[in-house]
């Protein structure tokens, strides 16, 4: 028996809700959204943590400008809490580094990460996914019972089919979907909203196609009072208060 | 992995490995210890112990016996094999501290000796294992 299976349910104990932002391939803003996700969070007051584990390419500490900072050793890992959020990632270990693992040591490196993390109390902890339906999404299913999925997706028609395999993929497996957000919403192409409601999960919103969010990358302030934070905030809005979470303010 | 962390998993898999059992009370607990977790013996020990003891009636005269296994690397592009130890020494703190908390991270900073590669597998001496939980009815 691997002992360490035995600790995550415990490290999980007191976080009243994991939310994984998943999408079907890279590129869409995942890893924006779940940034944006935290931060929003934190600043409405909540207890929130961020956890990135897109292994191969984290980047949630560059969207919000994380750097200097280390995790605290106490009886386990205790994340720094920066602008608000308990931020874990890989990049305390590996550095600007490139990661050049498959899939079992992944699978590995995800259970240690649950394992030696001691969140504390949070009222949500958000998961920077992987993209795509590999091994890191089963395992996240598999050890962190009760995770919601929050799926992103663009209006482009690679992006859509991919998320229809995540869709299709979450419900065999029985995990709870929140809803699908359309990013980077442009006129030139037509809603997702068609295909997504086609797939009997609920259609969140859109987030257009913002251009500034490329100079609010690292400078959270900028970040949170930009355009994308607003739609984002929109589309989750009815989600946190009907998960008798609170405000998104 | 860090030492606090595993001794809370080993002692919450035996537990719970007592009550699906009907164990009054362990009396061993054995691990095998792989060596690219870099678990710091003393440490893990002194962890043990300050996580058995509220737990008298079940725990109290568990014994831990600890099994050690070298790990073994294997390159996936010249199938060259080697042992961890020897990479380890050409290290640096910061890496190998890295490797202690999070050993996956070797694929950061292992190269394989022959070709230079960063593709290389564990086929021996990876994670923490318990292998057997002996006690009464
Ligand atoms: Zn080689």
């Amino acid at each position: 028996m691997d002992p360490r299976l035995g600790i995550i349910e415990e490290r999980l104990k007191d976080v009243k809700r994991v939310i994984a932002v998943a999408g079907g391939k890279g590129g869409i803003g995942k890893s924006s959204v779940a940034a944006t996700f935290a931060l929003m969070l934190a600043r409405a007051g909540h207890r929130v943590g961020l956890l990135d584990l897109d292994i191969c390419g984290p980047s949630s500490h560059v969207i919000l400008g994380i750097s200097g900072v280390a995790p605290m050793e106490d009886k386990g890992i205790v994340p720094p809490l920066v602008h608000g959020i308990r931020f874990m990632s890989i990049i305390y270990y590996a550095g600007d580094n490139p990661s050049p693992m498959r899939g079992e040591d992944i699978s590995n490196l995800i259970i240690e990460l649950l394992t030696i993390t001691r969140w504390g109390p949070l009222d949500f902890l958000i998961i920077d996914m992987p993209p795509g339906i590999g091994d890191p999404t089963l395992d996240i299913i598999r050890f962190m019972k009760g995770v919601e999925f929050l799926i992103i997706t663009t209006p482009s028609k690679v992006a859509l089919e991919t998320v229809k395999k995540l869709v299709k993929m979450l419900i065999e497996l029985g995990s709870p979907i929140i809803g699908v957000v359309e990013n980077m919403k442009t006129d030139a192409l037509p809603a997702a909203q068609g295909s997504i409601e086609a797939l009997h999960v609920p259609f969140l919103g859109t987030i257009a196609f913002d251009e500034e969010l490329e100079q609010a990358v690292g400078d959270v302030d900028r970040l949170a009072k930009g355009r994308f934070a607003a739609d984002l905030r929109g589309a989750l809005a009815s989600v946190i208060t009907a998960g008798g979470g609170g405000q998104l303010v | 992995m860090h030492e606090w962390a595993l001794a809370e998993g080993v002692v919450a898999t035996a537990i719970k490995v007592a009550q699906r059992e009907g164990l009054r009370e362990i009396t061993e607990i054995r691990v095998k210890i792989g060596e690219l977790q870099q678990t710091d013996m003393e440490i893990f020990e002194f962890a043990l112990k300050e996580i058995v003891r509220p737990q008298t009636a079940l725990l109290k005269r568990a014994k831990f016996v600890f099994e050690h296994e070298p790990a073994m690397l294997k390159c996936r592009v010249c199938a060259a094999e080697w042992p961890f130890k020897q990479s380890l020494q050409e290290l640096d703190e910061g890496e190998s501290e890295s490797i202690h908390f999070l050993p996956e991270t070797a694929h950061v900073y292992v190269r394989c000796p022959s070709c230079h590669s960063p593709d290389f597998e564990v086929t021996k001496g990876r994670g923490v294992w318990l292998e057997s939980i002996t006690g009464e009815r």
